[in-house]
């Protein structure tokens, strides 16, 4: 038989980190009473405008230039038209033609054969960025045969993220997903937590042989998490490349992936082929971003957005972060991505490494082996340790100075975990951990142990 | 030249218009002999303009919370609703097809 090449696509929608909506004054807010974060516009009324809300586009520009883009100076907004309930205009605003950012690429590691020692890097070519809205949540009851609408969440700002089919499976997606949330959080352009709906992604997932024209694609959408994505998309390139080798074709359809049940199903409202109509749209002007050189002069600052004025004060980007911490405390590159991965670890980390003597490296191996284990095990985030940094660093100075062992260390450590209150000090006293330095006591405790064997 | 059944099908289920009488086919067919006389005009080597607006300047608004809140305005409107949620038929509902 063949090999089979699958390609997989993303389009990431990312609700920008912002306190009004992207065309309108409504606050942005996730989980509110119904239809309380809802302005004339947003629930398309006649008579209202949008207007552009400043924050959201700088956000865009902040990410566009993060993912290596070229962002356009002159951009427009257009309208995609299709019907639902939880779209009251009838039309999404959206850019279609000139989108804010293009061409771009991100960069993502993947571990090969699962052994953390060996990273490889690899690049997604990010296709554009555009700047849209969220539509409304629609809760259907198919029991009373009706679907409730809330429009709290319709206009919200997006950032879609479209990058090119480069990525070949689940693993290789998530790992993608994961470095652009990363990515996303470090910027504060999005909060980009899946599980709240601010980064949502959909997969297009296509198999075929070397050599030949590529497949019909699907659509994969309802993926919640990072873990299902790579899930979803392994499973869809399995049910392609089965469906394809027992005689059948590919649909070109929307498939919504099953949590419960580890598979892709056709998504009943999404059949038949979407005409958009696009057009412009007639109520925004184009959107003209400037740099330093194309700055004019007599213009209102706040009616102002500076490219470089914002690529000045870019955060240090995670590979960069990274980077910095192997090179300043000498640990592994693979210790790095664990430290970032993890919520305020690699500030633990570097605090504890400040309040203690004891080499960088091996603080490293009781964060990895102890620290984050306890955490893991407690389902705790490293805000909710019970062990602070300053703790930490003082059992590890004991520990350090020969005080005690390293086994009574991780007793010491247990104890801690209580949260009691209790100082290092204080548990090793009470446990009687101290180490015996004393060349006569230790002599004295093995005579006795020798003699209470020769009575034997 | 005539508008076939599949093309006022088509639009028919894009914007969800009916076009069932004779009358409103023949008026559709009026309107867009109408709209074709603009292929009479030569536009070769004109930029498109797609907004009488592309001159002006894109007004940005600040980021601060001005709206919203307003719930019961907003259902007063609405024909059906259920506690504050605005009510809809489930899904998209598709057209019957034109007989001819």
């Amino acid at each position: 038989l063949a090999p089979w090449i699958p390609v997989v696509g993303l389009e990431i929608h990312a609700q920008i980190s912002s306190k009004s909506k992207l065309f309108s004054g409504s606050q942005v807010q996730f989980a509110a009473p119904p239809n309380s974060l809802v302005s004339f516009f947003d629930a398309s009324l006649p008579g209202t405008l949008p207007v552009l809300n400043r924050r959201c586009v700088e956000a865009a520009v902040m990410t566009g230039l993060a993912l290596n883009c070229s962002i356009n100076k002159k951009s427009l907004f257009d309208r995609k038209h299709y019907f639902y309930a939880d779209l009251p205009a009838g039309y999404q605003i959206t850019q279609q033609r000139v989108p804010i950012a293009v061409n771009g690429s991100l960069s993502y590691s993947l571990c090969i054969d699962n052994k953390m020692s060996q990273m490889v890097t690899k690049t997604v070519r990010i296709k554009q960025i555009q700047l849209e809205q969220d539509s409304g949540k629609s809760l259907h009851d198919d029991t009373r045969s009706q679907t409730l609408v809330d429009l709290n969440r319709a206009g919200v700002g997006l950032m879609e993220v479209v990058m090119e089919p480069d990525m070949c499976c689940g693993e290789e997606a998530a790992a993608a997903v994961r470095e652009l949330q990363l990515i996303l959080q470090t910027l504060g352009s999005s909060q980009a937590v899946m599980a709240e709906g601010q980064l949502r992604v959909d997969a297009n997932v296509s198999v075929h042989h070397p050599g030949e024209p590529y497949g019909v694609r699907t659509e994969v959408k309802n993926i919640n998490s990072i873990r299902f994505l790579a899930k979803a998309i392994d499973y869809e390139i399995q049910r392609q490349i089965e469906e394809l080798e027992s005689g059948g074709t590919i649909l070109n359809e929307t498939r919504a992936f099953d949590s419960k049940l580890g598979c892709t199903v056709p998504m009943r409202d999404k059949e038949g082929k979407q005409d958009y109509r696009f057009m412009p749209e007639p109520n925004l002007p184009p959107l003209i971003l400037y740099d330093a050189k194309s700055l004019p002069a007599n213009m209102n600052h706040q009616q102002v957005i500076n490219i470089d004025w914002i690529r000045e004060r870019l955060p240090d980007l995670p590979s960069v972060k990274r980077e910095k911490l192997v090179e300043q405390y000498g640990i592994l590159p693979e210790h790095s991505f664990t430290l970032l991965n993890e919520d305020g670890l690699a500030e633990f980390f570097e605090s504890v490494v400040k309040q203690t003597q004891m080499n960088p490296k091996k603080v490293m191996g009781w964060i990895l082996n102890d620290f984050l284990s306890y955490l893991k095990q407690h389902s705790l985030t490293v805000k909710e340790s019970p062990v602070s940094s300053f703790v930490l660093a003082d059992l590890l100075n004991l520990l350090e100075k020969k005080e005690i062992s390293s086994t009574a260390a991780k007793q010491v450590l247990a104890e801690l975990w209580k949260g009691e209150g209790k100082t290092p000090l204080e548990i090793v006293k009470e446990q009687k951990l101290e180490l015996l330095q004393d060349q006569k006591e230790l002599e004295q405790i093995c005579q006795a142990v020798i003699d209470g064997q020769e009575n034997e | 030249q005539k508008v076939s059944v599949e093309v006022l099908d088509h639009l028919e289920h894009l914007a969800l218009v009916d076009f069932r009488d004779l009358e409103g086919v023949e008026r559709l067919q009026k309107a867009i002999q109408f709209a074709d006389q603009l292929l009479e005009v030569n536009t070769d080597g004109v930029e498109p303009m797609d907004s009488v607006l592309e001159d002006r300047c894109l007004y940005l608004r600040e980021d601060d919370v001005t709206e919203g809140n307003c719930t019961k305005d907003l259902l007063e409107n609405a024909r059906e609703k259920v506690e504050e949620y605005f009510l809809a038929p489930p899904g998209n509902i598709p057209l019957p097809k034109l007989e001819e």
